[in-house]
């Protein structure tokens, strides 16, 4: 036991000390908007507006919340943004395996000419296309439904470009071999292919639903009822056009953000990987 | 026989050149629909004067969008904005990363709790965690403001008085911009192989010396690959304008070249479709000089 102390006191040099300080000052500070808006979704109208400031809200009770669903109809703020999510995420991530299959194991005339053009589609900002969009919605009738929000993320470049990096590592050998045996192409796609590319998979479509539940810019043009709002339009309507009370704001707020945390805190490893491995859809 | 195997042959190679494009198909809708298409027209569009949204009807073809967007004081006022933003939040942002992420890189405790706190901004609304900074900031009863009177700092009115927006906007803009700068520069770190460190040591080298000597060198693709990709992301900022200033703040001071589209074709009245297309384009031109630079780049120091 004493050895163990003398061991780790003479590894734990200034210079560790230092590293430690510095990384807890920053980490303190990366961290404190979501400790504010958590401990803020809990305080009094009282507490919000003291100065100097409260740092601990003097009950836990839900009331801010409760008083902020009957406000605004946060429930189907969510529910909007779980279908939004899902069925875009759902569509991209099905339309992602079948196009980076193609590009990596089957032949085709113009397959490079294809993927060059597409890989300088990439480069193309979404806010650049966004006025035309809106004007497709409206000529195909979607503008102002769920669909809306959905229909356009179905397809990504982005991530067909990192699915098809990955399929571009597994052997080409397994997929002769398979062909040999008979194998057609879709069983093997999705018999062999999809259990390989498992990880990958898991992280596009973190990244994905990531995107597309704090997705603001859209949703604020494509709909315009209500009804259809998904919940970052429907808190920023909600602060904007009602005025809220900050601890209000604070505890719509949370309602936006937990899920998130919550998933983070689960995949952190697939997400912090994905992220570096590919970067962020820009 | 022989023609019954003739004809078999013919449908698989039918087959086989047909198959692809059906795996593509799914794909190629939604890419044809909602990007090929659009960028036609969103350039098409630009040079339309006079375009009306209801009928499609426009006057004439030209470059009278162009003219007057170059000429109006928002469009030039949002190109300021924004370069100055980007001057600003990428070098600040960087640097803290750099250092950040070498720390990181190091053998500690706690690193999953580290990490957490320093890659959750990553995963969240900036609308939702805007509304916390928009607390902070809050000029009486703010905790920004309470922790800078500690230093004699007189409060400040962050949101309301235009000459403290921009810099409430920087701050706001690299907290949000750090967890992705820091993640890419970890992962270049963890590429560097650990024996330069071992031979460091060994020649006496302590770690202030080893940093620039063998980190920072190494480092120096990752960072400048970091810089390019943040560079153009933040060259879009827009999002973060809502949260804290509901839009280009009271004065009108805040306006973003993103922002600038947004207010062409959805504040204003009426709105403005060819005048938003211009500067839509103008946008692309700007991020295609980007990549340029950054590919130019890329090859000349790999050759």
């Amino acid at each position: 036991m004493l050895d163990k102390i003398k061991y780790s006191l003479k590894h734990l040099t200034v210079g560790r000390v230092i590293i430690y300080i510095f990384l807890t000052l920053g980490a303190i500070v990366m961290f404190f908007p979501f400790y504010w808006m958590i401990t803020g979704a809990f305080k009094t109208y009282f507490e919000v507006t003291a100065f100097p400031p409260v740092w601990w809200p003097s009950s836990f009770n839900l009331d801010n919340f409760v008083t902020a669903f009957n406000m605004a109809p946060f429930m189907t703020y969510f529910k909007n943004s779980v279908i939004a999510m899902v069925g875009s995420v759902g569509l991209c991530t099905f339309t992602t395996i079948l196009a980076s299959f193609a590009f990596s194991k089957l032949k085709f005339p113009g397959q490079h000419i294809i993927f060059g053009l597409l890989l300088g589609l990439m480069m193309v900002p979404f806010e650049m296309i966004i006025i035309t969009n809106y004007r497709t919605i409206i000529d195909i009738k979607i503008y102002n439904t769920i669909f809306a929000l959905i229909i356009p993320f179905t397809s990504s470049i982005f991530y067909t470009y990192i699915l098809k990096g990955f399929f571009d590592s597994i052997p080409d050998s397994l997929y002769q071999a398979a062909r040999v045996d008979g194998c057609s192409n879709w069983k093997y796609l999705w018999r062999i292919m999809v259990p390989i590319a498992r990880p990958s998979l898991v992280t596009i479509i973190l990244l994905n639903a990531i995107a597309s539940w704090n997705s603001f810019m859209w949703p604020m043009l494509a709909v315009v009822d209500k009804d259809l709002r998904t919940l970052p339009f429907g808190l920023y309507a909600f602060v904007s056009e009602g005025g809220a009370e900050t601890q209000l704001m604070m505890a719509a707020s949370t309602i936006i953000v937990v899920p998130m945390i919550i998933l983070f805190l689960f995949a952190r490893k697939q997400i912090v990987n994905g992220v570096a491995r590919g970067g962020l859809k820009g | 026989m022989s023609t019954k195997t003739a004809g078999k042959k013919k449908s698989l190679s039918l087959g086989k050149t047909v198959e692809p494009y059906l795996y593509l198909a799914p794909f190629a809708i939604g890419v044809i629909l909602f990007t090929l298409y659009p960028i036609v027209n969103v350039v098409l569009l630009s040079f339309k004067e006079g375009y009306n949204f209801i009928t499609k009807d426009f006057a004439s073809w030209g470059i009278g969008n162009y003219l007057y967007v170059l000429k109006d004081a928002y469009f030039l006022q949002a190109y300021k904005n924004t370069f100055m933003y980007v001057f600003i939040v990428i070098p600040i942002s960087t640097c803290l990363a750099v250092v950040i992420a070498t720390l990181l890189n190091q053998k500690i405790k706690f690193s999953g709790m580290f990490q957490t706190a320093y890659f959750l901004p990553m995963v969240t609304s900036t609308i939702a965690i805007g509304f916390a900074w928009r607390f902070m900031f809050n000029y009486k009863s703010g905790v920004i403001n309470y922790l800078l009177s500690f230093f004699g700092i007189e409060a400040i009115n962050w949101l309301q008085v235009p000459q403290y927006n921009f810099p409430a906007l920087c701050i706001y803009g690299i907290w949000a911009i750090l967890p992705f700068t820091i993640i890419l520069l970890l992962s270049g770190l963890q590429n560097i192989d650990p024996m330069y460190y071992t031979a460091a040591k060994v020649d006496g080298a302590g770690p202030i010396k080893s940093f620039f000597r063998i980190t920072l060198p190494l480092l120096a693709p990752t960072i400048f690959l970091v810089v390019c990709v943040n560079t153009i992301s933040t060259f879009k900022v827009y999002n973060e304008l809502f949260p804290l200033f509901q839009g280009a703040g009271i004065a009108n001071n805040l306006f973003t070249v993103v922002y600038y589209i947004y207010y062409q074709f959805r504040v204003k009245s009426p709105a403005r479709y060819g005048y938003a297309a211009a500067a839509a384009v103008l946008l692309f031109i700007t991020i295609f000089i980007f990549t340029m630079i950054q590919r130019w780049v890329e090859g000349k120091t790999k050759n």
